[in-house]
């Protein structure tokens, strides 16, 4: 396979050819926040616009899940402008997140903790408004899981697994706008869709919206 | 036979068609969604009966939207041995009247007429005007005046002659021409036209597919509809010329499902072209072969965006996706596809036929060509207007649409919709080209273009927009879906006069952060009427949250109606009986007054209280009720 030199954060690298910056920066241990980004899909989601970089010759950041690599680029992730995105993106998930860490089954294991580990944010808010106002019900209808959409962070990953992986379909994206959610067609109780519980969903899940039952209790 | 032979066998009997109508006396009535709205198809049924009554021989058509929407219904009528005049607002009564006066005897009731047609001794032209002479008219030049329902009326005015041209063209050379021509695209982008054809063109992948996008969403805006339902042959000859050039056989008009007369005109065409042998396989005898899907979209804004718009057509839910790859290489089903709205594929056949040098002498440099838009709001002249790129904004305003209604103050256009930006006095002067509004913060978007005046509240329009892309937002990006959101409410609290004047800072930073880091082109212009309004129009915020003050008395939280005492009468009431919340009770010195606990703020008193008074106004900030025996209100209920 062959190969090409970029720049991150003034270290070279060689990384594959045709690959995503994402994909070769995080193999070059190199960390850049993300959620929804799969390596499987063909067309990135881009939808949590957390992965932004900068790259020279580019008049704005871009985000790096979407943009392939090229010998000679040069990125830099930390950037003033890179580091605006990033907080007030990150800001506005936690608006619309419930964020009682201590009470959650994924404290510690959260991949929202960990973007506010590596990026020095803080995981309450200080700036934007709670738009989370009215908590939405909690779905423990499986034997397996919860479901708690108050917690998701809209990155389909559950939905990528459900549809790709083992073939079932029993979820995907409802309705539009800011009341766009994971949920089964008709918003029935997981229980009363197709879901077959396998779980598979839930261990993809990197924030706490799907849990497995015996870590609640 | 060649191509051309074919092409003129089919034009001749049209125009013989058409010369034959011209022998008689032949009414039009403007029968687009706009007309409608007015009266129209009463007025079409008026001169039907008339007609019959007096046994008239005369050509009673359908016809689309000439643009002088302030003057609907609009009527033609060509009599031969008189000048073609165009009246409006026609009544049942003034039509019956021009049965009676001008098709029986020969009295053309110049009082009822707004213009003459064509240049004559008796009556003024439209050139005549001031908006007459700033307009120059491409692509609306023959909307309302001929029948969109009728194949002939478009081949006679040299319909489908540029599709006959292209067809004896190499591919390659029709997307040369476009190029030469620097037309850019009327969505709202501007992109040049003919780069994304040729990139279209090189792109590998079989079949290709064009796309005409008719999904016209913006609040205010009518300028496709009017197009589309005016002149659908004009367009449906563009995109078979955008097939050609690409080499596509299979073409979509993604149109609304709101707009039913236009999709019912754009079958009707449809049909009609196939007839002729203008569409389907071998079109007018050649190797070519194209078709037309109408696939009529369910009405989301963000269908309007092209990679969701693909969505849409392949049945998935609306919903952007990143680009690049760009619908040119990887569009419809993963095919190179070609995506232009209506006014872009309206220009093509004219292009064609007069050249691309004959297109890059009107307009400016680098936007070349007219701007069509839909001018609405506070102006005198509202209708569809098309001008040189290049007219000035107050050119626009006061020429062509003849300056503010009841001599009020103007005080902003908002420009290109939810998209766009609100650009205050000092802007007067800019031309309106891609580049300038750009520049300026604005956008050319689809072409709406709304004046406002002293009444307007700036904090209110960029709240009104952001709710409209806020609701409309697809949700599937972070800063689209919440950033919004947390704008929105913001923009809500500032209105009702609980905003901080570090909302302000939050509110900049999140709109700059909105623009530069959402997904698709929705989320990065939502906060143009926000940063716009912010930019030309920050002490109108100011005076929100520090006086608890709406300067333009339209915050319903931060105004007040009251009666003044010295301007009532004892002899009116109708102020009473407007209000429907009984508010308003009469003193004991029989003057009017309001109870401030029970005014609702419907504004129908002050719509009632008569001229020679004017005893209801407005103030802001609002008056604090003084609590006298509201503390024991609602026991009596129990």
């Amino acid at each position: 396979m062959s190969k090409v030199n970029i720049t991150i954060d003034g270290q070279q690298y060689q990384v594959p050819a045709g690959e995503k910056l994402l994909w070769a920066a995080l193999d070059c241990g190199v960390y850049i926040p993300h959620l929804c980004a799969n390596k499987d899909k063909e067309r990135p989601d881009a939808s949590c616009r957390l992965c932004f970089v900068e790259i020279e010759g580019f008049d704005a950041p871009v985000t790096s899940c979407t943009q392939e690599v090229f010998e000679g680029m040069v990125v830099k992730t930390r950037t003033a402008r890179v580091d605006r995105l990033v907080q007030t993106a990150f800001e506005l998930l936690l608006s619309n997140h419930k964020l009682r860490c201590g009470k959650c089954p994924q404290n510690r294991q959260c991949e929202l903790q960990k973007i506010s580990r590596e990026r020095k944010l803080k995981l309450k808010l200080t700036r934007l408004r709670p738009l989370l106002t009215e908590e939405k019900a909690v779905d423990d209808s499986t034997d397996v899981f919860i479901y708690d959409p108050n917690r998701c962070v809209l990155c389909g990953q559950c939905i990528w697994v459900d549809h790709k992986v083992v073939e079932v379909g029993a979820i995907g994206f409802i309705n539009r706008g800011f009341k766009r959610k994971m949920g089964t067609f008709g918003d029935v109780p997981l229980a009363e869709s197709r879901c077959t519980q396998c779980g598979e969903c839930v261990k993809v899940c990197p924030v706490g919206a799907l849990v497995f039952k015996e870590k609640t209790e | 036979m060649s191509i051309s032979d074919k092409y003129h066998a089919i034009r001749f009997a049209a125009v013989e068609k058409i010369e034959k109508i011209k022998e008689k006396p032949h009414v039009l009535v403007g029968t687009a969604t706009c007309g409608r709205a007015a009266g129209a198809l009463t007025i079409l049924d008026v001169f039907r009966e008339e007609a019959d009554k007096h046994q008239l021989d005369v050509i009673i058509d359908e016809v689309g939207c000439m643009g002088y929407c302030y003057a609907e219904p609009l009527v033609v009528i060509a009599k031969p041995g008189f000048p073609a005049l165009c009246y409006g607002p026609v009544d049942e009564g003034t039509a019956r009247r021009l049965v009676a006066d001008f098709l029986v005897n020969d009295d053309p009731c110049y009082d009822f007429a707004i213009a003459a047609l064509e240049p004559n001794d008796e009556f003024p032209t439209f050139e005549d005007f001031p908006r007459g002479v700033i307009e120059k008219k491409i692509i609306l030049a023959d909307c309302g005046l001929i029948d969109p329902d009728d194949i002939d009326h478009y081949l006679a005015r040299d319909g489908y002659a540029a599709l006959a041209k292209v067809l004896e063209m190499e591919p390659y050379a029709v997307i040369e021409e476009i190029k030469s021509a620097k037309l850019r695209g009327r969505g709202g982008a501007g992109f040049p036209t003919g780069v994304k054809w040729e990139r279209c063109f090189q792109a590998e992948g079989s079949p290709k597919y064009v796309i005409c996008n008719a999904d016209e969403g913006d609040p205010g805006a009518f300028m496709d509809r009017a197009i589309l339902e005016s002149n659908p042959h004009q367009l449906i000859e563009g995109l078979i010329i955008a097939a050609y050039a690409i080499q596509a056989s299979t073409g979509y008009i993604y149109v609304r499902a709101e707009y039913p007369l236009a999709v019912a005109r754009l079958r009707n065409a449809i049909s009609q072209a196939r007839e002729k042998g203008l569409l389907g396989d071998n079109i007018l005898g050649s190797d070519f072969s194209f078709d037309v899907i109408i696939f009529q979209g369910s009405g989301a804004f963000v269908c309007g965006e092209e990679t969701a718009l693909i969505k849409s057509i392949e049945g998935k839910p609306g919903v952007p996706d990143h680009r690049p790859p760009y619908p040119a290489t990887c569009g419809l089903y993963g095919k190179p596809t070609v995506i232009n709205n209506v006014k872009t594929l309206s220009y093509v056949p004219h292009i064609l036929r007069k050249g691309a040098d004959w297109f890059r002498s009107i307009g400016t440099e680098n936007s070349p060509g007219t701007a069509v838009f839909a001018l609405a709001g506070k102006v005198v002249g509202t209708g569809l207007v098309e001008v040189p790129m290049g007219t000035t904004i107050r050119e626009l305003v006061y020429d062509v649409g003849s300056g503010i209604k009841d001599d009020k103050m103007f005080k902003a256009v908002q420009i290109g919709g939810p998209s766009g930006g609100c650009l205050p006095e000092s802007s007067l002067d800019l031309p309106i080209d891609f580049d300038s509004l750009q520049e300026a913060g604005a956008m050319m978007g689809s072409g709406g273009l709304v004046v406002l005046d002293e009444d307007d509240c700036m904090v209110e329009i960029a709240r009104f927009f952001l709710d409209f892309t806020q609701k409309e937002s697809c949700g599937k990006c972070t800063f689209c879906r919440l950033g919004t959101k947390q704008m929105l409410d913001i923009l809500t609290d500032i209105t009702q006069g609980k905003g901080s004047l570090e909302d302000l800072n939050i509110l900049q930073d999140l709109a700059e952060d909105i623009k530069m880091g959402s997904l698709c082109s929705l989320g990065k212009t939502a906060p143009n009427p926000v940063l716009t309004t912010l930019k030309y129009f920050r002490d109108e915020y100011e005076a929100h949250i520090n006086e608890g003050r709406c300067p333009a008395l339209m915050c319903k939280d931060l105004i007040t109606y009251i009666i003044i005492p010295e301007k009532c009468s004892k002899l009116c009431d109708v102020c009473i009986g407007s209000c429907p919340t009984e508010a308003i009770y009469t003193r004991p010195d029989m003057l009017k007054a309001i109870h401030l606990d029970k005014c609702v703020k419907c504004n129908n008193c002050m719509v009632a209280c008569p001229p020679q008074y004017k005893a209801v106004i407005k103030v802001s900030p609002p008056i604090v009720e003084e609590k006298e025996e509201t503390v024991e209100g609602g026991k009596e209920d129990e």
